[in-house]
Formats: C-alpha cells, sequence, structure tokens
C-alpha cells in the first residue's frame, strides 16, 4: 500500500495557511466599505460555486441524483426546515433515485 | 461563558449531525481509494477540509501526482482566505493567541454558522463550533472506514452529495434575507460555469478566479446600496 503521509502532510499545510494568516494579519485593519462588502459577498459566491461544481463533476449516472438531492436540500432549508433535516432529505432523495434506476 | 457554549452548541449541532453521514462517505471512499486507516484518518485529523478531502480522492484515482493535488488544494482552499478575511472583521474582540487555534478550524460550514451568527462571536462561542464540528468529522471518518462497506451501494453513493446538500442547506435559506444574496449566487454559478467549460483555467484556478469575479461584479451591482441596512 502506498503511503499518502507526504500528501496529507502537504495539504494539511496548504489548507491551513490561508485559514491562519488574514485572521491574523486583517483582526488589527479596519476594511473599508468596498472591501467589506466585497468580504460580504464571499460566503454567497463560494458557497455557489461549489455546489455547481459538486454536480457538474459528478459521473454521469450520478448527476441526475445530485442535482435532485443537492435542490432538495436547498429547498428544505429555504422552507425553514433545520440543517440536519434538510441534509437528509437531500441524502434519502438522492439514495431513492439512485435505486430507482 | 456558560451561556455563550450553549450558543454554540446549539448553533453547532446541525453542522455536527451533517457531518457524520458525509465524513462516513469520506472515509468509505477514501478506503476505496487504496488509503490505509492511519491515512484515512490523518487525513480528516490534520487537513479538516471536507470539499478538498474529497477532491484529493478524485484526483489520485485520475492518477494527478502528490504535487498536483497539493497545489490543487492550495488553490480550491484558497477561498478560505477570502472567508477567514471576511471573518476576522468579527474576531477583533479576541485574544491574538487564540487565532491560530481558531484559524485550523474554520471549513465552509463553519465559516457559514460564524458568518451568520455575527452577533454571537466570542471565544468560547467559537471554540464550541469548531472543536465540536471537528470531532464530528474526525469519528465520521474512522466509522466509515471501518463499516462503510456494510452500508449497500447506493447509500454510500448518495452520502458523497450530502456535503454539496450541506452547501446548499446552508446558502437557499439566505435568500429569503435579500433578493441580493439570490441574484449573487446565480452570478457566480453562471460564472463558473463559463470558466469550468471553457477550460480556460486549470481545476482549482477556476474557483478562485470564480469566487473572486463574482464577488467584484456584485460589489458593482450593489453599490448604490446603504451598507449599513446591508446587513448580510
Amino acid at each position: 500500500m502506498k503511503s499518502y503521509l507526504p500528501l496529507i502532510f502537504g495539504m494539511a499545510v496548504v489548507t491551513y495557511l490561508p485559514r491562519l494568516i488574514p485572521l491574523v494579519y486583517l483582526t488589527k485593519k479596519k476594511p473599508g466599505p468596498r472591501l467589506k462588502r466585497f468580504l460580504e459577498l464571499i460566503p454567497y459566491t463560494s458557497l455557489s460555486i461549489l455546489i455547481v461544481r459538486g454536480i457538474i463533476t459528478s459521473s454521469q449516472d450520478m448527476i441526475g441524483p445530485a442535482i435532485v438531492g443537492i435542490s432538495l436540500a436547498g429547498i428544505s432549508a429555504y422552507f425553514k426546515a433545520n440543517l440536519v433535516v434538510s441534509v437528509l432529505i437531500g441524502i434519502v432523495a438522492s439514495f431513492l433515485m439512485i435505486n430507482m434506476k | 461563558m456558560y451561556k455563550k457554549i450553549k450558543q454554540g452548541f446549539i448553533a453547532v449541532l446541525p453542522i455536527v449531525i451533517g457531518y457524520f453521514p458525509i465524513a462516513i462517505g469520506f472515509g468509505l471512499l477514501s478506503k476505496n481509494t487504496g488509503i490505509s486507516f492511519k491515512g484515512t484518518s490523518l487525513h480528516s485529523i490534520m487537513v479538516f477540509a471536507g470539499a478538498s478531502q474529497f477532491m484529493s480522492l478524485d484526483l489520485i484515482k485520475a492518477g494527478v501526482g502528490t504535487g498536483g493535488i497539493i497545489l490543487a488544494t492550495f488553490l480550491l482552499n484558497l477561498r478560505h482566505i477570502m472567508m477567514s478575511a471576511s471573518l476576522s472583521v468579527n474576531f477583533k474582540n479576541i485574544e491574538r493567541k487564540y487565532l491560530p487555534l481558531i484559524a485550523f478550524g474554520i471549513t465552509d460550514e463553519t465559516f457559514s454558522v460564524a458568518s451568520f451568527n455575527k452577533d454571537k462571536i466570542n471565544l468560547p462561542f467559537i471554540l464550541t463550533v469548531n472543536i465540536l464540528a471537528y470531532t464530528s468529522w474526525v469519528s465520521g471518518t474512522i466509522v466509515g472506514f471501518l463499516v462503510g462497506e456494510t452500508l449497500p451501494k447506493a447509500l454510500q453513493s448518495s452520502l458523497d452529495i450530502g456535503l454539496y446538500a450541506m452547501f446548499a442547506a446552508l446558502l437557499f435559506p439566505e435568500f429569503n434575507k435579500h433578493l441580493r444574496t439570490f441574484i449573487i449566487a446565480l452570478l457566480a454559478a453562471i460564472i463558473y460555469m463559463g470558466l469550468y467549460y471553457s477550460e480556460l483555467f486549470s481545476p482549482g484556478w477556476d474557483i478562485i478566479i470564480g469566487i473572486v469575479l463574482s464577488a467584484v461584479l456584485g460589489t458593482f451591482v450593489f453599490k448604490n446600496k446603504d451598507t449599513k441596512e446591508e446587513k448580510l
């Protein structure tokens, strides 16, 4: 079995530094209004892009279940279902859809 | 302090329960990719980043080398620079010596919970959120490696969708608060698809450029709005 330790260690470093550096350096300064607005939009743009990436990079036969599961999870949460229930609805919906084939 | 821990517990509970099946999915997929028990556990213990960990398994299967995967992980994680920067504004009241500890626990989910609960942030709150989310992720990974194979195949596949279901469940309720959050998310989705299918940039870079470009466009589109009422 190949050792993945160098990979995991490298991934740990490149994951930790982007989390750490802005926190240490930016907590000192106050950003201007334009930068602040930009930073406030980041959660929406990044979550949206990660979702789209999850769908378009899934394998051919998983695209349908992925779209249905992800959409149902989002829609349930939109209508005030809590996060857990929404995620479970998404997982169950895609599970059912995979089984229907 | 007890009150803050309790608030943190309530805020993170959905993530704790949501992470668990997703981590099971990761542990199992990692085993099937040929990674040892030690490697799989260490992956979740040291990296603690769902999207990156799943992506690295994809890339290992695709035959990408160690350097390439680390680079792709770095690019995918550059979005955390923006997230950390975005949160740093709310961490001013926290002693600086704790920042390295807090930084380790910033994931897409803990970030979303923290940024949607900005008024509650202090040290006990954020540590409660991070530690519980981390515990769930690591223990789920171990359970997935050890017993994941006993689950039905279709359920194994649907667990992999869980991560994205969670992203959607974090994002969609925000559309209720402001129409502009929907517009900006839609804009980001369209821009990313354009970048992805044009293949102008390597995987990883398209994510970073998409996130930054759509947020920059957003600051122009919503330029005339009063920033004070715009509490996202």
